[in-house]
């Protein structure tokens, strides 16, 4: 019984506790910038698409979410002619962004993609590409790959040596 | 003023007010429940979050009202009723203030004790009708529980018979004009409240409709608005039994400087507030507890608080005229 009364009393006093409510639309809970939300391509420094039309996030989706095309520019860059997002399956998981060689794909802090309509949760190219850069600012995959593309040769890109002359023997 | 046109307003004003009241409460107990879990509770709908109570009846009516085919169809219906009608029934002799109160009855104490004895039906006939396992078996405890607690329930309100000589509710409360009978007749305070929690099937004797066992007791095939009745008739209940224990226990609608209606209403929400926090605090007990609570624990005590009663009472009254 007088543990019961206790009990009474202590709920009592929860009265002028501080409340433990985010009220949500006014205010936000902090989201770290790691937070996996909303899926978004990013862009290299250059203003170019970063994707390079791998395949490896619509392999790595658990939920086969991702689809993609891919095609190839005049200087042999490669690009997704169409990449599809349906946000309506999307788990959020982030293994896409881990397997993205390019950093293009990447996960945001937002999570208010709320629809009416089912289908407006499939995202074209257009609505995931972003202008910036992104979590990895300053990376540019051409720039530091070994692959040739107009413009740039092999043995052309960031701290790479000129390529070996298979036929001389001098090293 | 004719009587009659007094008296209507009256029984209107009474009626009005404690179904307001009780449908009001849906959103009272939801914001105290919340403010006791360091939540908000509902906020959003018009100012404060009251409109949540039109929105919750704009929802509950828009229900289908479905009986399922297997109950007993005409019980089905009776059943939810008369809840709301006994429940009612004693708000009438509930003297609010000097000028408000429907019916002014000189066994209103007796009156308001068998209408609660006829809320028993409701529960019953409803769990009986459903014809549902778990209906039946709320509806067995709800039988047991809410008849043992009346036994010790209105032999708890006879210490304060004694004292004020009267089982008009007017005549008790002009009773407590020098002392409230809450400080003479404690122990009979604390069996009456128990004994009132139990009746409203409260927590944490919400033994019928305790959903973790029981789905929802005896109002598991329920839906809509018969849902609806209940559970306005259970805050209805919670009303009463707080109006009840202010009546009784409190001094009715005395207190200094503030209105007498003012008054009422303060004390009868103070304990409104009450039976909140023990939903927010006590778990439920078992129910063999429940059982053994009742009548080895709270039935001998308010038959010795009675008997202690009496005894004072002759003493005073004969023991200084011989």
């Amino acid at each position: 019984m007088l543990s019961q009364l206790q009990t009474l009393w202590l709920i009592f006093l929860h009265l002028f506790h501080r409340r433990v409510t985010v009220e949500y639309p006014e205010h936000k809970a902090y989201l770290p910038p790691r937070w996996r939300g909303r899926i978004i391509l990013s862009r290299d420094p250059d203003g170019e698409e970063r994707c390079v039309a791998c395949y490896l996030c619509a392999v790595a989706c658990p939920v086969d979410c991702i689809a993609l095309h891919a095609t190839e520019d005049e200087h042999g860059r490669r690009f997704p002619d169409f990449y599809r997002i349906n946000f309506s399956r999307c788990i959020f998981c982030g293994y896409c962004e881990e397997a993205c060689p390019t950093y293009a794909i990447q996960l945001t802090p937002d999570y208010e993609m709320s629809e009416y309509r089912r289908h407006n949760l499939v995202y074209e190219k257009e609505d995931l590409l972003i202008s910036g850069q992104g979590k990895y600012p300053g990376y540019n995959f051409y720039r530091v790959a070994g692959l040739a593309i107009g413009g740039k040769d092999k043995g052309e890109a960031e701290n790479e040596r000129p390529p070996v002359d298979l036929k001389k023997l001098v090293p | 003023m004719t009587p009659l046109a007094l008296g209507l307003l009256n029984v209107f004003f009474v009626l009005l007010v404690s179904l307001t009241l009780a449908a009001g409460l849906i959103w009272v107990e939801r914001r105290l429940l919340a403010l006791w879990q360091d939540r908000y509770g509902p906020n959003r709908v018009g100012p404060l979050g009251l409109l949540q109570v039109l929105a919750d009846a704009i929802k509950i009516l828009t229900k289908q009202d479905w009986i399922p085919p297997f109950a007993d169809r005409a019980v089905f219906v009776i059943a939810p009723g008369v809840i709301m009608v006994t429940v009612l029934l004693s708000l009438a002799v509930v003297p609010i203030t000097p000028a408000i109160g429907v019916v002014d009855l000189n066994v209103g104490l007796l009156f308001f004790l068998a209408m609660s004895s006829l809320g028993v039906y409701s529960v019953v006939l409803a769990g009986w009708s459903s014809d549902s396992k778990y209906a039946l078996l709320g509806a067995l405890r709800a039988a047991a529980q809410m008849l043992s607690y009346e036994v010790f329930m209105g032999l708890s309100l006879m210490g304060v018979v004694l004292i004020a000589g009267s089982f008009d509710l007017r005549k008790i409360v002009d009773a407590q004009a020098r002392l409230w009978f809450c400080i003479p007749q404690l122990v009979g305070f604390v069996v009456f409240l128990i004994a009132g929690i139990a009746e409203t099937r409260r927590l944490p004797f919400d033994l019928p409709e305790a959903e973790s066992e029981l789905v929802a007791g005896f109002h598991t095939e329920y839906s809509g608005m018969k849902f609806g009745m209940f559970f306005v008739g259970e805050y209805l209940g919670v009303i009463l039994i707080s109006a009840m224990i202010t009546t009784l226990f409190f001094g009715g609608w005395r207190g200094p400087f503030l209105p007498p209606i003012v008054w009422f209403l303060i004390k009868t929400f103070a304990f409104i507030a009450f039976f909140v926090l023990l939903r927010a605090s006590l778990p439920r007990p078992r129910y063999d507890q429940l059982m053994a609570y009742g009548w080895k624990l709270l039935l001998p005590l308010s038959l010795l608080n009675l008997a202690v009663t009496a005894a004072v009472v002759i003493a005073i009254h004969h023991g200084g005229g011989a």
